[in-house]
């Protein structure tokens, strides 16, 4: 592996939505993320693959604006990170964890999240985003006593509430079973039909090679391999990513 | 969808609080076991104690503010916890509202929690310790406030950090018991003035001290905050 | 090989964690000589007070341990501040250092007081308002520390620990002002301690030989728990790799 860094170039005209150059960010002494560069315009979807370790969460996390970068510099939807608020304001994460209060209902728990936003009829706009995720009929029992996949559903729509213009999902499919992974699907297409911009973490190629325009291989903080979708034979890209992760980080 | 209006600092910490106290008016557990704990400390100090040796008025402030201190800790303690069950921390990071809105707001849930378990141990200890507030009550809630808005902005200061820590339930005590005594000591001797009838002028001197106490930390552990939650 | 950055300020240098391995520090045998020679002159040099007799001498240890005590904090509670600021680890390494070092003299100075207490008060403890201002110190010490020993993260303990260390201090007055008001209320006997504007000279300078030489035994132990922690910190980086 060489020191030389990969770049995502979008293919679609017009400004980059989600700009990334020398990203980094260390822990004590570890480069989590090291030099990562980025440039995806808006309505462009990255499917970010990788081993576990990888540097992928961490990258996610510090464009959501919940972490600072160590060095390099990036811009999401504008702003400049670390954008603090503005940065906040427009993206929209969903992690393997849920995110929600276990006691409160789904209609509650996405509410909550709508106010917080300042989106201007939280209800109506939870409505919607519950709607859309087909989890409506369980909107009022507490999110507890749903299933994992029911909750992962509340905890995507609780992240899309506010229309968000970057949407960072970190493996949302786990879980999910065919109506939830299909109404997600719908949802993020949707999102992009609209001009928002995806980056796509999972482990799942056909999944993610399904959804995506571009694809990244992600290991020990770098991206190793980009291409855009257009130009990829699935089955022969699977080989080459398994041989990719065999061969260690 | 007609443009977002992000709420401000103090909306956000509205939201927050009603938030907090939504879940916890859900569950109940928290506040029931504060509660439970500080009528039967109320009640093991009864025991533990010699009536000729001191009067019930000379007990009773000294074992309700004891008791506060303890039962508030218990309910510091759930004031994250609740946010890292699932990682909702992080949807509210990810919020774009200011972090001083994010203390303030469970700083404020806090207050209602102690202020409630407070609410409730204040006429058990005047009715199991026969000492009758005499038409004190505003002038003892008062004090209590002041009071507990201190103990309140140190321990959820304390307990966003303790909860990230592996011995949660030992630092959070450890940590906030110093900060409490500036506190519980002009709260005790305030309420012991007002017990006894004295002029409320008399009590008024300690609260200086407790005023002082809230100002300072609470602008400090406001200020701190934002340290316990970034990376 | 890892990569070595001259800007990471996490790591330590390969220089700083050789000092630390190097020989015997001069600090420490100056240390330990002016403390001996304290010591000396107190016991066998410096004349018997007329009223406390030879239990006055532990007060050569007990205002010092304190001053020691206190001014480790200091250097805690500006360490923090600095720390908070800049982000830079050595300033947290400050801070780890001069608690560790601050804690022991803080017990020094409250053991020391009891014993003197003893046969001069008739008790082992009276709520006296700077023993007790002492006895939170090392309260807030003891917390600051077990705080550091909870954290695995090295980044997170060291932000942790700068707000403790900046909010011990800020109730460092408060409580003493409560103590003295409490003590105002509650009349406790009068302490006759050796005032110092009418001590004889041999007392003055055997105090003052005291004091400095107190100093410089901090100064040696914080350099040496400083390196150890300089060491340490290399050590876990190279373990992270």
């Amino acid at each position: 592996m060489t020191g030389a860094t990969e770049r995502v170039h979008a293919t679609s005209t017009g400004d980059a939505e989600v700009e990334a150059s020398g990203l980094t960010r260390m822990f004590g002494g570890r480069r989590a993320v090291d030099g990562v560069d980025l440039s995806l315009r808006a309505g462009d979807c990255l499917a970010l693959f990788g081993p576990n370790g990888a540097g992928k969460t961490t990258l996610l996390r510090m464009l959501a604006g919940l972490l600072k970068p160590s060095s390099g510099t990036a811009r999401i939807g504008g702003v400049t990170l670390p954008g603090g608020e503005e940065v906040r304001a427009v993206v929209g994460l969903i992690s393997h964890a849920s995110m929600l209060y276990g006691a409160l209902t789904a209609r509650e728990n996405v509410e909550f999240a709508a106010r917080l936003h300042g989106v201007r009829d939280a209800r109506t706009a939870a409505h919607v985003a519950l709607e859309r995720m087909r989890v409506l009929d369980r909107a009022d029992a507490p999110v507890r006593s749903l299933s994992r996949g029911l909750q992962q559903r509340v905890s995507i729509a609780r992240a899309m509430v506010h229309g968000p213009r970057v949407v960072l999902l970190d493996e949302p499919f786990t879980g999910l079973d065919a109506t939830g992974a299909a109404a997600l699907t719908a949802a993020l297409t949707e999102l992009r039909a609209h001009g928002a911009t995806l980056i796509l973490v999972t482990h799942n190629l056909g999944e993610g090679l399904a959804l995506a325009s571009h694809a990244a291989v992600m290991q020990a903080g770098r991206f190793v391999r980009v291409e855009p979708c257009d130009e990829l034979d699935a089955a022969a890209y699977a080989a080459t990513y398994r041989d990719l992760v065999t061969r260690g980080a | 969808m007609a443009p977002d209006a992000r709420p401000g600092t103090l909306a956000a910490a509205l939201l927050i609080a009603r938030k907090d106290l939504a879940i916890e008016f859900r569950t109940r557990t928290a506040f029931f076991s504060a509660v439970v704990f500080a009528l039967l400390a109320i009640v093991i100090f009864f025991f533990a104690w010699d009536p000729t040796a001191v009067t019930g008025m000379d007990l009773a402030p000294g074992v309700l503010w004891v008791i506060f201190t303890f039962a508030g800790l218990l309910g510091l303690n759930r004031s994250f916890s609740l946010e890292l069950a699932d990682r909702a921390i992080d949807a509210l990071l990810g919020a774009p509202v200011p972090r001083e809105a994010i203390y303030l707001g469970k700083a404020l849930a806090n207050v209602v929690f102690v202020g409630a378990v407070e609410a409730i141990s204040i006429p058990a200890v005047a009715l199991f310790y026969n000492t009758p507030f005499g038409g004190r009550w505003l002038a003892i809630a008062g004090v209590a406030l002041l009071a507990t808005i201190g103990l309140v902005a140190v321990g959820t200061l304390f307990s966003a950090m303790a909860v990230n820590t592996r011995l949660a339930e030992l630092l959070l005590p450890m940590l906030s018991l110093p900060f409490f005594v500036p506190i519980v000591m002009p709260a005790a001797q305030a309420t012991a003035r007002l017990l006894s009838g004295r002029p409320v002028l008399e009590a008024a001197n300690w609260l200086k001290i407790l005023l002082a106490f809230d100002l300072v930390f609470v602008a400090a552990c406001m200020m701190a905050f934002p340290f316990t939650i970034e990376e | 090989m890892t990569t070595q950055l001259t800007s990471d300020v996490h790591a330590p240098t390969a220089a700083g964690a050789r000092r630390a391995r190097s020989g015997i520090s001069w600090w420490f045998v100056v240390a330990v000589l002016a403390v001996a020679a304290t010591y000396i002159r107190a016991i066998y040099f410096t004349p018997l007070e007329a009223i406390q007799g030879p239990a006055q001498k532990i007060y050569y240890v007990h205002p010092t341990s304190a001053w020691v005590a206190f001014m480790a904090f200091g250097i805690v509670a500006l360490a923090s501040i600095g720390y908070l600021w800049l982000k830079d680890l050595k300033l947290d390494r400050v801070a780890e250092s001069a608690a560790e070092v601050g804690v022991v003299f803080t017990s020094v100075t409250l053991v020391t007081g009891s014993l003197w207490g003893k046969p001069i008060w008739g008790t082992w403890w009276t709520w006296d308002a700077r023993l007790t201002l002492t006895l939170f110190l090392w309260f807030i010490y003891v917390g600051y520390l077990v705080l550091r020993g909870a954290i695995e993260d090295r980044e997170m303990r060291a932000r942790y620990s700068a707000v403790l260390g900046i909010l011990g201090a800020l109730l460092i007055p408060f409580i003493h002002l409560s103590v003295y008001l409490f003590r105002t209320l509650h009349p406790m006997p009068i302490i006759g301690k050796p005032s110092r504007p009418s001590l004889p000279n041999e007392m003055l300078e055997t105090f003052a030989l005291a004091f400095v030489s107190f100093t410089i035994l901090f100064i040696a132990l914080f350099r040496a728990r400083y390196h150890l922690a300089i060491a340490r910190d290399e050590l876990d980086a190279e373990d992270r790799g």
